[in-house]
């Protein structure tokens, strides 16, 4: 009994198919706790009022954005290395819930930075840094959709998601740098957990859990789904095979 | 130079097309590769000259031993019969042209640019570039597309000499090149689709 | 390989326009800038160096699908692909054959451009120096990206998308790098981080991008 039985994809179907119900379950319970205390039952911060709630979807989301390269980072070193059709099918399958991520991320920071710094996009690192994100995934999944041979675009997917990796980290220290060249004095700091209360602290901790189960739910989804896909597609060239 | 193939299988788009294709070609020897359209004889001569993957299977020689020449002929339009030959000398390590030009009547063009010769010349100096690979075992698909009868004549001395120099060719081609040389039909080779009652790891 | 250099020099020469397309549409940006931001020169000095290093990474994206599609339609690449020498450095010419019709050209013609855009005379040197640095990477680069996308029909846009994220940090160490030394200021880490973006990616990506194109050929 190995790990990598379950890269077998009858038996990744089987599996996954049992553990659906208890995620959907434990996202929704989670979801629905940490999103009610986070909205209704802490108190209005002093100087902001009720906007600073809306950290309880812009933290988990933004959280998750980078996760979920992380996850197609593992996946694509997998299918790599051990060939597993499932690995780069979850890879796939992540990438369109990771750019969802990163745009809930994006379209929260601006609603939230309006009243805050009364912009709603400025060149701050964290933002650019995200915007560079959504390039990336941007690339990846245009680029699985451009290759019409499963195996080559899982290869060429992989390759591009190493290399874009490194350039996505140093990215951010070149943002980093480069906004403190320009701008020196105006950056905006994000870093709100440090200072934030402990009354606002725990529905956070609730919520970034119920994002992660979210995102392990919708991947076990898609990729099941994509594990279809893939097997309709082979069924199909067999048929034209005759 | 002897090249055994044992029970190889190759695949076109992720999926398998020929298998258990077995044969030896030893030097001094030519092999035709029969068989109609869409069997897969371009996939095998790929899979040989080391473009793909073999599924299975065993090639006793490297890729490095072979020449392969396909439909495109790799010219550069701007440059010169010479300049295109001169190139790919250069790059499979040669030196000078040999009697490239010579063997496929190329003399008279020489200085003409690749994009004004016909289909037809510019086939023969696809196949000039064979010349200057140094390479022992051909490996062509469908020489012959777009030649006349008298190119296919100077194609088939060009292979009877470098058979006689202890060369091979691998030949994919559905007419009679004027030599002697053994024929392989594909036909039997074809994959046969596994049956698979289940999910299966490879999909295929 | 050297063979390889001189025979794509060659045909960019011979197909026209190798050397004076890039820097006809470096020059076009150059122009088209001063009448979309106003003819203020105080303005155009402070964002010269930004728009040289905007205009040298678009020419560079306008060309990039060609270092392997004209080869890939011939079949030159499969043919280079069965030849002795290494498919790293196949690529790796291609990246320097496509530097020296692009890259070169838009450092050696910097000064002239950034004197229309009212480029700071102190900046000059650093603007050259910035884009002899940086420009081998974005060649590499986008050597990869084309690699990546050799065998699509319509590979040209999703060549740019796969690139741009890619030469942000090159772009904001070089623009950096003008900026700081036109200003006497510390230009140490951009100068070096420039410098260790095109060694890294000149050293390393060869190898991803041959894989890649090994992926496409099968």
């Amino acid at each position: 009994m190995s790990l990598w039985e379950y890269a077998n994809p009858v038996k990744f179907m089987r599996t996954s198919r049992a553990l659906l119900p208890w995620f959907w379950g434990l996202t929704l319970v989670s979801l629905a706790v940490g999103l009610v205390w986070g909205f209704f039952l802490t108190p209005e911060a002093e100087n902001f009022g009720s906007t600073v709630k809306i950290i309880y979807v812009h933290v988990p989301s933004a959280l998750m954005a980078i996760n979920a390269w992380l996850m197609m980072l593992v996946t694509s070193l997998i299918w790599l290395i051990r060939r597993h059709h499932v690995s780069a099918l979850a890879a796939r399958a992540a990438a369109p819930i990771g750019l969802t991520m990163t745009v809930i991320a994006l379209i929260t920071g601006a609603i939230w930075g309006e009243p805050m710094w009364g912009t709603y996009w400025a060149w701050d690192p964290r933002l650019t840094s995200f915007l560079i994100l959504f390039l990336f995934y941007l690339g990846y999944i245009a680029l699985w959709e451009a290759i019409e041979n499963p195996d080559a675009a899982a290869d060429l997917t992989s390759v591009l998601c190493l290399v874009g990796s490194v350039f996505a980290i140093l990215s951010r220290y070149a943002v980093n740098f480069w906004n403190q060249g320009l701008h020196q004095g105006a950056t905006m700091s994000l870093d709100k957990e440090e200072n934030i209360a402990n009354v606002y602290w725990l529905p956070l901790v609730i919520t970034m859990v119920a994002f992660g189960l979210l995102f392990v739910t919708l991947v076990l989804v898609r990729t099941r789904t994509e594990i279809r896909a893939r097997r309709i597609k082979a069924l199909i060239a067999r048929e034209r095979m005759g | 130079m002897e090249l055994t193939v044992e029970n190889l299988a190759c695949a076109r788009g992720g999926v398998p097309v020929l298998e258990g294709v077995s044969f030896t070609l030893k030097a001094g020897q030519a092999l035709l590769l029969r068989g109609p359209n869409g069997i897969g004889k371009t996939t095998l001569l790929r899979t040989l000259a080391g473009l793909q993957p073999a599924l299975e299977g065993r090639v006793s020689v490297p890729p490095e031993t072979m020449a392969y020449a396909a439909h495109a002929d790799g010219l550069k339009a701007t440059l010169t019969v010479t300049e295109n030959l001169a190139f790919w000398a250069r790059i499979f390590g040669q030196r000078g042209l040999g009697s490239a030009l010579e063997d496929f009547n190329l003399t008279d063009l020489a200085h003409r640019q690749a994009q004004n010769l016909s289909a037809g010349q510019k086939r023969r100096l696809g196949l000039a570039r064979l010349l200057v690979t140094g390479r022992p075992i051909w490996v062509l698909d469908e020489p012959t597309v777009s030649l006349d009868v008298a190119s296919v004549a100077l194609f088939g001395q060009a292979v009877k000499r470098h058979l006689q120099g202890g060369g091979a060719a691998l030949i994919a081609t559905h007419i009679d090149l004027g030599f002697q040389a053994e024929e392989l039909d594909v036909t039997p080779f074809k994959a046969v689709p596994r049956q698979m009652d289940d999910f299966d790891e490879a999909f295929v | 390989m050297i063979a390889l250099l001189l025979r794509d020099l060659n045909l960019a020469v011979r197909a026209g326009g190798g050397f004076g397309l890039a820097l006809a549409f470096f020059l076009i940006v150059v122009v088209l800038v001063p009448f979309g931001v106003g003819p203020d020169s105080a303005i155009l000095s402070a964002i010269a160096p930004g728009i040289l290093w905007v205009g040298a990474l678009l020419a560079c994206l306008l060309s990039l699908d060609r270092i392997f599609a004209l080869d890939h339609e011939d079949g030159s690449l499969d043919l280079l692909a069965t030849a002795p020498i290494p498919l790293e450095g196949v690529v790796a010419m291609k990246a320097a054959a496509h530097w020296v019709t692009t890259g070169l050209p838009l450092t050696l013609a910097a000064p002239g451009l950034g004197m229309l855009l009212s480029l700071e005379p102190d900046a000059f040197g650093w603007q050259m120096l910035s884009l002899a640095l940086g420009t081998p990477a974005l060649s590499m680069i986008g050597t990869f990206g084309a690699a990546l996308t050799v065998g699509l029909k319509r590979g040209g846009l999703l060549l740019s998308l796969l690139v741009l994220p890619l030469y942000v940090p090159t772009l904001i160490f070089g623009a950096e790098l003008v900026a700081r030394g036109a200003d006497g200021m510390a230009t140490a880490t951009p100068l070096m981080m420039l410098a260790a973006i095109t060694l890294a990616t000149v050293a390393l990506l060869p190898f991803a991008a041959a894989a890649a194109i090994r992926i496409n050929l099968r």
